[in-house]
């Protein structure tokens, strides 16, 4: 018999420490849907998704009713878009936003809040297809509701796409400008990655791998309330015992991830694939991974001593869920987006928190540059730059490093800008006034590193 | 057996068991063991329960009702979750 105090400390968890299922993410496989002909393309993935997708949403909800845990996404993530349009006929940008206008139809008429998958991976070069579908990414976007884009420049294994990161930083500020009534909000919707993984549920970067089967279920679980309230209860402590705490939390968190992954599984007649243990922070005050570091002793987050407790954080959340789940994928670790982040925010806002430590800190943490927004002045060129650092850190660090950012036009340092919802308000962070424009304008593609050549 | 816990939590006052026992024996729920003690001034029960066919999310909207009108907080759970968590 469960003794009273496990009781409890599930319930709080719940209560008070906002613990929740992120997401439950169906990833499903576009590649039969391929044919020269868009609209019959068109159809088939419609049909697909439909089909696949069509009980998602009860099912989450059901699993909510039966279990009595809040579960606040269900989504769908697809195939690399690109492999459909490397097969039409005709490789146009109208016919590339159409595939986004039937995704963005699809997953609304079955009810998911957002569909990944509009994407191309073009970490070596691109295709014809992958080049049409990345120059259609600003209108796709701007044109469509719940559609999100990624695009991959970059692998330990191939090196960096520098025509692809000079791309990304052009396509950036078209889609800032398409959607410029509502803050740049397009970019919210686009991550430019290194190192993408495949069974990733999170979005915006969220696609259905090459290397994965016809269907999966795959669950991302947070929780950073609940590793703040349990850290709260070792003040002063020694990092051994940090550690420990945040290890222990992370594993009942996982448990039950791993349950929810498991039952949507059997229910939906669908293959499970992974949990990702990420803590991903909502705007929700004490859902935030600042808090937690500042719970550390740290001032305020960004200070000086912010990229160990991060790494510290990281690798226990990992060791933490690896033995409570049967397999552990996706991002795994400790997200940190400023905009979603209610600590990263006032970070942010009183200059703790600059582009340049987050950078530092996106070396030891689960992704990248996530949710900022910069001034709309920002020349694309500056925008490609920041692409290629982050890009550099996470092949060199054989990690996943991602940019997602937000040059809203019209916006200056100091502004606001409002995404709404899960995605927060960001504070507009200054770059660099200095150009990186003959830099990023050479072309071509830096070479692989040496950790790529492990055989 | 399909279990849950009840969890209700709150000042102490008159008839809290008797307002929840009898909304689960109107449900046709079987209480299956009960524990009550006072933990940091506050009134803690905790019951484990068999909700046979009822939905957690519905009994937790009847059971809102009384939390409600008695200023309590009572949460109702699946058992698997608590064992999944707590026990490897």
């Amino acid at each position: 018999m469960l003794n009273p105090f496990e009781i409890l400390e599930t319930i709080n968890m719940i209560d008070k420490e906002n613990l929740d299922i992120r997401t439950i993410t169906m990833g499903i496989s576009l590649k039969n849907c391929a044919d020269p002909d868009i609209d019959k393309v068109c159809e088939k993935v419609y049909k697909k998704i439909t089909t696949y997708a069509g009980n998602l949403v009860k099912v989450g909800c059901d699993i909510e009713k039966q279990f009595g845990i809040p579960i606040i996404n269900k989504r769908i993530s697809v195939t690399p878009v690109a492999t459909l349009v490397d097969v039409l006929e005709e490789k146009t940008i109208d016919n590339c936003v159409k595939l986004a206008k039937t995704l963005d139809r699809a997953a609304k008429d079955v009810g998911v809040n957002f569909i990944g998958g509009f994407s191309a991976l073009v970490h070596k070069d691109f295709t014809d297809g992958e080049a049409a579908l990345i120059r259609s990414i600003p209108r796709a976007l701007a044109e469509t509701d719940i559609v999100c884009s990624s695009v991959n420049v970059g692998s330990t294994k191939a090196g960096i796409n520098m025509d692809a990161v000079a791309a990304m930083g052009r396509i950036i500020k078209q889609a800032a400008e398409l959607t410029k009534d509502n803050g740049g909000f397009a970019c919210a919707k686009l991550v430019v990655f290194c190192n993408a993984v495949e069974d990733n549920p999170f979005m915006a970067g969220a696609f259905h791998g090459e290397g994965e089967g016809e269907c999966v279920i795959n669950v991302g679980v947070s929780g950073p309330g609940v590793v703040k309230c349990a850290l709260e209860k070792v003040k002063g402590e020694p990092f051994g015992v940090v550690a420990d705490t945040i290890k222990k939390t992370a594993f009942k968190i996982t448990r039950m991830g791993q349950l929810v992954a498991q039952e949507a599984s059997k229910r939906l007649g669908v293959p499970f694939g992974i949990v990702d243990l990420s803590l991903a922070p909502t705007p929700a005050v004490g859902d935030s991974v600042a808090y937690i570091l500042e719970e550390m002793g740290l001032e305020k987050c960004g200070t000086h001593g912010t990229t160990a407790a991060l790494a510290l954080l990281n690798d226990a959340v990992k060791k933490g869920g690896v033995m409570a789940s049967s397999y552990v994928g996706g991002l795994s670790g400790a997200f940190i987006p400023v905009s979603e982040d209610a600590g990263m925010i006032s970070a942010a806002q009183c200059g703790a928190l600059t582009l340049e430590k987050l950078e530092a800190m996106t070396c030891v943490c689960s992704v990248g540059l996530d949710m900022i927004a910069v001034p709309g002045d920002t020349s694309a060129e500056t925008i490609s730059a920041i692409i290629a650092d982050e890009a550099a850190i996470g092949m060199v660090n054989t990690k996943t490093t991602a940019v997602r950012i937000i040059p809203g036009p019209g916006t200056k340092v100091g502004d606001t800008v409002e995404f709404g919802g899960l995605l927060g308000s960001g504070p507009v962070m200054p770059v660099k006034e200095y150009a990186s424009t003959d830099f990023i304008n050479r072309g071509g593609r830096i070479p692989a590193p040496l950790q790529a050549l492990k055989n | 057996m399909n279990k849950a816990v009840i969890t209700v939590i709150g000042k102490d006052t008159v008839g809290i068991i008797a307002k929840v026992s009898n909304l689960l024996f109107e449900n046709n729920i079987n209480i299956l063991d009960i524990s009550q003690t006072i933990m940091q001034d506050l009134f803690t029960m905790i019951m484990l329960v068999d909700i046979k066919d009822v939905q957690v999310g519905d009994l937790q909207e009847k059971l809102d009702v009384i939390s409600k009108e008695m200023n309590l907080s009572i949460r109702v759970q699946n058992e698997e979750i608590f064992n999944s968590m707590h026990r490897i």
